[in-house]
């Protein structure tokens, strides 16, 4: 009777985790969506800890400890989702999907010390007389994914919030394929053991998958983090898929899988949206490597500089203004002055429009959620194909903290590492003026010509001390 | 071989259609909502947390190895549960006030 009522619960939170991610796509239903999948989460949580039974028919125990964990863990995740700065998101979310990856790989190594207790008493015995070829694949399987996508996670939590430097050198691809290779030879070493000796290898091929995870990440670059945390979410979706395999729980299976998948389109198409490929975005080194430095040699011409009061003069006088904001923006956490400057400029007469390209920011969406955030209406955001048909029409494009997505080298210059990477074409506006705090290259480390062109002004300085400025400005006009 | 799958015909059978379905619910997400759609997702996979209260609960309570393991991997999971679900209300939370607003006949 109570495993049928689990049954019937995983059921229904399976169902709440597709129908929940099915509304997740929908900009009008997505937040009852993830309402949906945490009430069956929920549930799915406290059906295991009561109804539960393994298969001699015992209850779980240790209720004491299980609550202490959920209590302990529920307390700080809220606190630190709540508390985190809505332009540190995509770190925060890095940082969660690591805590899963972990929780899979320590499912794993415990399953494992499980096995080798059972047959302690047992000294000659090998390892794969008593554990079913599958039943090790399952554990080693989560084990190896889970770790990678922890430390994976981790460094790209580290890069994302600058604590981490991108570093590659020659042939570490081959290393890493090196590294993979000896956490399966480990993990297959471990299985055809002596029962004492097991764990050694098992720990080694744990310990490799770690460092496997770490290697895999460190070289790719800082703008690329986001479709990489897509795919490290995907890789924990299927640890948690082979914990469904291990414990015979469907629920576990369908929700891995689903995230598995989805998580693995979803990386596509981020990479869509910068028109590169999976393995270009993983192999590519894109930002640190030699062909930015000969971008770089090519321009360092002259710029010219804009003072606040003729910027105001500027976009007050002008019918049509283009906003395109970008990390600038987010990091100066300007996007409520920015919404104020859009007003008084609307009371002017004039048209403001936003222009989001489709990876601005940090992560896909981010500027969407950031001016959302302080209120712009939403059919102010045009997506970049729409923005690319108005910008001809358009007086004044004011680019606020914005730099690769933006550059023409990635239409003009096929040496360039972002060519072919659909751009915000803002030189076909009658004038940009570019907000940046210095003439630093932007993420991917390379120059933009943009800044060099006649019709482009800079304006040097933080984002909201700059837009402070516009606005006391364009009010006394 | 043949006999794994006839044995496991039901777990073969969830695999295919949860990779379909997976990618067939997600096909026409906007660009806007990746992100948010990504933390969901991230917090959907927190379903792990299952396995680990599943440890937790049978570890025997003189094993302390066991039990160290299943207490973080509890508390591991819960932070991955609770924190990605948070993280992408608040997310969304900006988006849905704005739209009841704006487009009221959007569905």
């Amino acid at each position: 009777m109570q495993q049928n009522i689990l049954t019937l619960i995983y059921i229904i939170a399976s169902v709440t985790f597709i129908v929940g991610l099915k509304m997740l796509s929908n900009p009008a239903k997505a937040r009852n969506g993830n309402l949906i999948a945490a009430a069956g989460m929920t549930l799915a949580i406290i059906g295991t800890i009561f109804l539960y039974k393994d298969d001699e028919g015992n209850a779980l125990h240790n209720y004491g400890w299980i609550f202490g964990g959920i209590i302990i863990g529920g307390i700080i995740g809220t606190l630190a989702a709540k508390k985190i700065k809505m332009t540190a998101m995509p770190e925060m979310v890095s940082m969660f999907n690591g805590m899963g990856g972990a929780c899979a790989a320590l499912i794993s190594y415990s399953e494992f010390n499980n096995l080798y207790q059972v047959d302690k008493v047992l000294d000659s015995t090998f390892f794969l007389d008593v554990v079913q070829p599958l039943h090790y694949i399952t554990i080693v399987a989560g084990g190896i994914i889970g770790s990678i996508s922890f430390a994976g996670s981790m460094i790209a939590w580290g890069k994302l919030n600058g604590k981490i430097k991108d570093f590659s050198f020659k042939g570490q691809h081959f290393i890493n394929m090196f590294i993979l290779i000896l956490v399966l030879v480990a993990a297959t070493f471990a299985y055809q053991a002596n029962i004492k000796s097991a764990n050694i290898p098992f720990t080694i091929a744990f310990i490799l998958s770690l460092l496997y995870g770490v290697f895999f990440v460190l070289p790719i670059g800082g703008a690329d983090m986001p479709v990489v945390i897509s795919l490290l979410n995907s890789f924990t979706g299927v640890a948690a898929a082979c914990g469904g395999f291990l414990y015979n729980n469907k629920v576990m299976l369908t929700g891995g899988i689903l995230v598995g998948a989805a998580g693995t389109l979803l990386t596509i198409l981020m990479c869509k949206a910068m028109n590169r490929s999976l393995a270009n975005v993983l192999i590519g080194n894109f930002g640190g490597s030699n062909i930015a430095k000969s971008t770089q040699s090519k321009s360092g011409g002259n710029y010219k500089e804009i003072s606040v009061n003729d910027a105001a003069v500027a976009m007050a006088y002008a019918r049509k203004v283009m906003i395109v904001p970008g990390y600038g923006l987010a990091v100066a956490q300007a996007q409520h002055a920015c919404h104020e400057l859009e007003k008084l400029l609307e009371e002017k007469g004039v048209e403001v429009k936003y222009a989001i390209h489709p990876v601005a920011g940090r992560m896909p969406g981010h500027m969407n959620v950031l001016l959302a955030e302080a209120d712009v209406n939403y059919e102010n955001l045009l997506e970049m194909e729409q923005a690319n048909d108005e910008f001809k029409t358009t007086d004044v494009v004011l680019i606020l903290g914005a730099n690769d997505v933006v550059n023409p080298a990635a239409k003009t210059d096929p040496s360039s590492p972002i060519y072919g990477m659909p751009i915000l074409e803002v030189e076909e506006a009658k004038m940009v003026i570019v907000n940046k705090r210095s003439m630093k290259p932007g993420y991917a480390g390379i120059e933009n010509e943009l800044f060099f062109q006649p019709k482009t002004s800079m304006l040097f300085g933080d984002a909201k001390a700059v837009l402070q400025q516009l606005i006391t400005e364009v009010k006394m006009l | 071989m043949l006999h794994w799958i006839g044995e496991n015909q039901q777990y073969i059978y969830i695999v295919i259609l949860m990779i379909f379905l997976g990618i067939e619910v997600i096909g026409r997400v906007p660009s806007v909502l990746h992100t948010p759609l990504m933390s969901g997702a991230n917090a959907i996979h927190g379903v792990v947390i299952i396995g680990a209260i599943i440890v937790m609960g049978k570890a025997e309570s003189d094993n302390y190895v066991a039990l160290v393991l299943g207490f973080l991997a509890v508390i591991l999971g819960t932070l991955n549960v609770v924190g990605g679900f948070v993280v992408t209300n608040r997310m969304l939370e900006m988006f849905s006030s704005k739209n009841k607003k704006k487009n009221p006949n959007e569905k």
